[in-house]
């Protein structure tokens, strides 16, 4: 359905996508994981046709088997909402304000469908029924601030479900809410994309999240795809050594999210955090970060190796163990 | 480290130097005397001696329009300077007391907002007569608000600041305080706030003086140039032409430098203006 | 919210008050004799003592005061010196005059300024957006009164296409919109200026949020997502902008009528002052700042029905 091949996007003299290739098909369930800057939302914009209009694009992504990557304007409004939708990190922010959240649902089946006020009226309290908000014909007469941030993230779920789509990403759809509030929406995208067959792209950093959610997985770093495979695998034993870093770092599950006066507690990361786009090294991007960096990882590009079936990752150190 | 000048305070800088610098020179010196008539020499096309022609009274243009600038430039400066210098000293006594002192100066801001320059001037002049006098005092009044709110939300920030709470303890009076650390830290929103007032009170005397409420006959305004022009449109266009574009200048000007004093002020703020 | 409403109408009517005492004080309280103003150096002393008696300038200020806002509030502005008729009725006459101008003023500059205005932040950094933004610093500099002079001399001294000036009524509806077309544009380029930098810097702060991105991913087509996304939420610093311009719309009205010699209450504000018809003046003066503390009561209540936000809030 969406096949990559070498895509890239850089901004100027940096790069913020690097030769991604990924092929998703209907009823796959991926995650993307990687801290901020890695270039996972870049993707998931490039992939809904939104990259900034300063990036430049390069390699070939295509959809249903077009070719998008020099699509204009007009071509992607089809694609959008009808075939893939988004949800995106703030809920509150995402919604626009001045709409009660039933009209904001109807926008696009009475633009794309030409609905009746009726029809769309139905349909969305269908929608916010299968999205699971309480009481939905008096929350779809409310405005976003009157709501509670989970059913935000469900009015905007029932957003992107509008025009039944058969792909929807999640640009870290939890991050802003409450651990168990997230535990929820995850599991609902979960089972909304397996009721609908519908394929799921779950951006995040909460590995956790991503392993409940997704059957694969790719890590991403400074815009390149370090390690990929089944989730389930990946995750019991990393390969890359960046992998293997954010493993280490995962925050202890039995401690809640926020502190006790409400503010998000800091998780536990990586010493350092992803340099500037036009500071990466030009070799393997992790290089001056890796524990385990060897001479030539600054300056040579490490190559994609396939290490099993559906495992692919891209690091020096196993070259060097194979040779 | 040297910073490229925002092109808006170049530009605006330009225009300024130009007419300020015709007005200083009309001071001394006009290529003829802008009131002397010469009714046999009326409507005189553009020459060596006359370089824009005359008027209906054989009045030499340029000569007119260089005291129009004198003229514009010495309104615009008394107004803001008189408007200016009571809507700070407001602005900060609101600010150094606070309490109902600064809700009552702010209330009285209010209402002048509700007086625009002509309301006012239109006052004066039913009462006293139409004079360039009174269109100057009610170019001052409306800016007596505008200071005031400006300066009172300035010095407001400044209040804040550490080193005033350190003059509070030391014993300082809240008097010397606005003077010696308040005012100086305003010092440069209040002159990017005076350049674009200039610019207002240039607008508004020229609008004064066009309907007969400021400069009165023979003194030459570019307002009343151009109502005198007016009458004589299909005689003459071209004087209808030469007071407005005059004014476009110095508005333009004095817009342009506040603005690009502002930005060199606030750089934070430059990004989308 | 009711109590914001309370709230605000309360501090509306107060500020009429003072805007009322301020013009009363203007006009009568400085230094001058009213009487000798109309009558002129050279009136006798008799005749100046019975105007005093008619003016009812005998009565101490603060009952003349109290008088005039009484009679003001029954629509009773006293009678006018030249005329010989009540304020009142010259005010009735020349009111539609007035009001269409201001009306057509203020709808030519929301649709010049708001198109603009967006336009103008559609097209960011590109040619449509600079020139936009060069025209609006061009229209603030340029002269209301010296933009009317310059359509005149265009399209009535050479083109020849509308009249130069004048007004014959509305009893030949074609000829007053002919009349009425060169004031309207003159009103509204100098109005729309301002408002269209305002549009500009208020769209392009709207289109930074989040749910322009999601709109935008639901499919939404450009044009669609600034004018029904963007536009609304960037209607609140638009309005009071709007607000605010009520007084240059008021003082913008005033001029362009002595400039096309229309017969509405600008013009009849300077036969008065010709006329040294104090009450006349007065009353006219009154109603512009009253118009003008208005537009700013009614913008604060629209912000309540723009953003339901503030409902909860206020």
């Amino acid at each position: 359905m969406i096949e990559l091949d070498d895509f890239s996007v850089g901004f100027g003299a940096g790069t913020a996508l690097r030769g991604a290739t990924l092929t998703i098909r209907k009823g796959d369930r991926l995650g993307i994981v990687g801290e901020s800057g890695s270039g996972k939302t870049m993707l998931a914009l490039c992939l809904m046709g939104m990259a900034p209009d300063s990036a430049q694009l390069s390699g070939r992504l295509s959809i249903d088997g077009r070719d998008m990557a020099g699509a204009s304007e007009a071509q992607w409004q089809v694609l959008r909402a009808r075939r893939i939708a988004m949800i995106f990190q703030e809920p509150m922010a995402a919604l626009n304000p001045l709409r009660r959240v039933g009209d904001t649902v109807m926008e696009p089946m009475r633009v794309h469908e030409g609905l009746s006020r009726g029809a769309a009226h139905k349909r969305a309290l269908a929608l916010f029924e299968e999205v699971g908000i309480p009481e939905p014909v008096d929350r779809m007469r409310q405005f976003p601030h009157e709501l509670s941030g989970g059913q935000r993230q469900r009015v905007l779920i029932a957003l992107a479900l509008a025009c039944d789509p058969v792909m929807l990403i999640a640009d870290e759809p939890t991050t802003a809410l409450d651990a168990n509030v997230a535990l929820r929406i995850t599991e609902l995208l979960v089972r909304l994309a397996r009721e609908r067959g519908m394929a799921l792209v779950f951006i995040t950093h909460d590995l956790a999240a991503v392993a409940r959610t997704t059957q694969d997985i790719v890590v991403m770093y400074g815009g390149d795809m370090v390690e990929r495979g089944a989730t389930a695998d990946v995750l019991a034993a990393p390969m890359h050594p960046y992998t293997r870093g954010l493993l280490a770092a995962r925050p202890d599950p039995t401690v809640p999210a926020r502190n006790a006066d409400g503010t998000r507690r800091r998780l536990p990361s990586l010493p350092g955090s992803v340099p500037p786009l036009n500071a990466l090294p030009q070799g393997c991007r992790f290089a001056g970060r890796c524990p385990v960096e060897l001479a030539h990882c600054a300056t040579r590009r490490p190559a994609t190796r396939l290490v099993a079936d559906n495992r692919q990752a891209a690091c020096h150190l196993l070259e060097e163990q194979a040779r | 480290m040297t910073r490229r000048l925002p092109t808006n305070f170049v530009i605006g800088g330009v225009l300024v130097a130009l007419v300020v610098g015709t007005a200083a020179l009309s001071l001394v010196w006009t290529p003829h005397n802008s009131t002397q008539m010469a009714i046999s020499n009326k409507f005189a096309a553009p020459s060596s001696t006359y370089w824009l022609g005359t008027d209906q009274l054989g009045r030499d243009v340029v000569s007119q329009l260089m005291a129009g600038a004198r003229n514009s430039m010495s309104v615009a400066l008394i107004a803001v300077l008189m408007g200016g210098s009571i809507g700070v000293a407001l602005g900060l006594m609101a600010s150094a007391i606070g309490g109902w002192v600064e809700d009552g100066v702010m209330r009285l801001a209010d209402l002048g907002f509700a007086f625009p320059a002509l309301l006012f001037a239109i006052m004066l002049a039913a009462v006293f007569g139409p004079s360039l006098g009174n269109a100057v005092l009610a170019i001052a009044f409306i800016n007596i608000p505008v200071f005031a709110r400006v300066t009172r939300g300035a010095a407001n920030q400044i209040w804040t600041l550490d080193y005033v709470s350190a003059a509070r303890a030391a014993g300082m009076n809240r008097f010397a305080i606005s003077r010696d650390h308040i005012l100086p830290n305003i010092g440069a929103v209040i002159i990017v706030q005076a350049t674009i007032e200039f610019a207002v009170a240039i607008l508004a005397e020229a609008a004064l003086s066009y309907l007969g409420l400021g400069a009165q006959p023979p003194a030459a305004s570019w307002g009343r140039l151009l109502s005198e022009a007016q009458t004589l449109m299909y005689l003459a266009p071209q004087l209808a032409i030469y007071p407005g574009l005059c004014i476009v200048v110095a508005v333009l000007g004095f817009g342009l430098l506040g603005d690009g004093l502002r930005d060199m002020s606030e750089p934070r703020l430059r990004r989308e203006r | 919210m009711g109590y914001f409403i309370f709230r605000r109408t309360v501090g509306f009517i107060l500020t009429l008050l003072a805007v009322s005492v301020v013009v009363f004080a203007v006009m009568n309280v400085l230094p001058g004799d009213p009487a000798l103003t109309i009558l002129g150096m050279d009136a006798t002393e008799d005749a100046l003592a019975a105007l005093r008696e008619q003016l009812g300038l005998n009565e101490p200020l603060l009952t003349r005061y109290v008088n005039w806002v009484w009679n003001a509030l029954q629509g009773d502005f006293g009678i006018s010196h030249s005329f010989r008729v009540p304020v009142a009725d010259l005010i009735v006459e020349r009111l539609l005059m007035t009001v269409s101008l201001a009306v057509a003023g203020m709808v030519v500059t929301l649709i010049l300024a708001l198109g603009l205005g967006i336009g103008a932040a559609a097209q960011h950094r590109k040619f449509g957006d600079w020139g936009v933004m060069f025209l609006s610093q061009l229209g603030i500099a340029v002269p209301a009164f010296w933009l009317s002079m310059l359509l005149v001399l265009l399209f009535a001294v050479n083109l020849r296409w509308l009249p130069p000036g004048g007004f014959a009524g509305w009893s030949d509806p074609m000829a007053a919109i002919r009349s009425l077309i060169l004031p309207t544009i003159a009103l509204a380029v100098v109005q729309s200026a301002v408002l269209a930098r305002v549009t500009r810097s208020a769209a392009l702060e709207v289109m930074r949020q989040d749910f322009v991105r999601t709109a935008r991913a639901s499919g939404l087509s450009r044009r669609r997502v600034l004018w029904r996304h963007v536009l609304p939420n960037a209607m609140v610093p638009i309005v009071t902008i709007v607000g605010m311009q009520f007084a240059s719309l008021v003082t913008g009205t005033i001029v362009i009528e002595n400039v096309f010699y229309l017969p509405g209450l600008g013009r009849l504000i300077f036969q008065s002052i010709s006329n040294r018809d104090l009450p006349t003046v007065q009353a006219l003066v009154m109603l512009f700042a009253a118009i003008v503390v208005t537009a700013n009561f009614v913008v604060d209540l629209l912000y309540v029905v723009i953003d339901p936000r503030l409902k909860a809030r206020a």
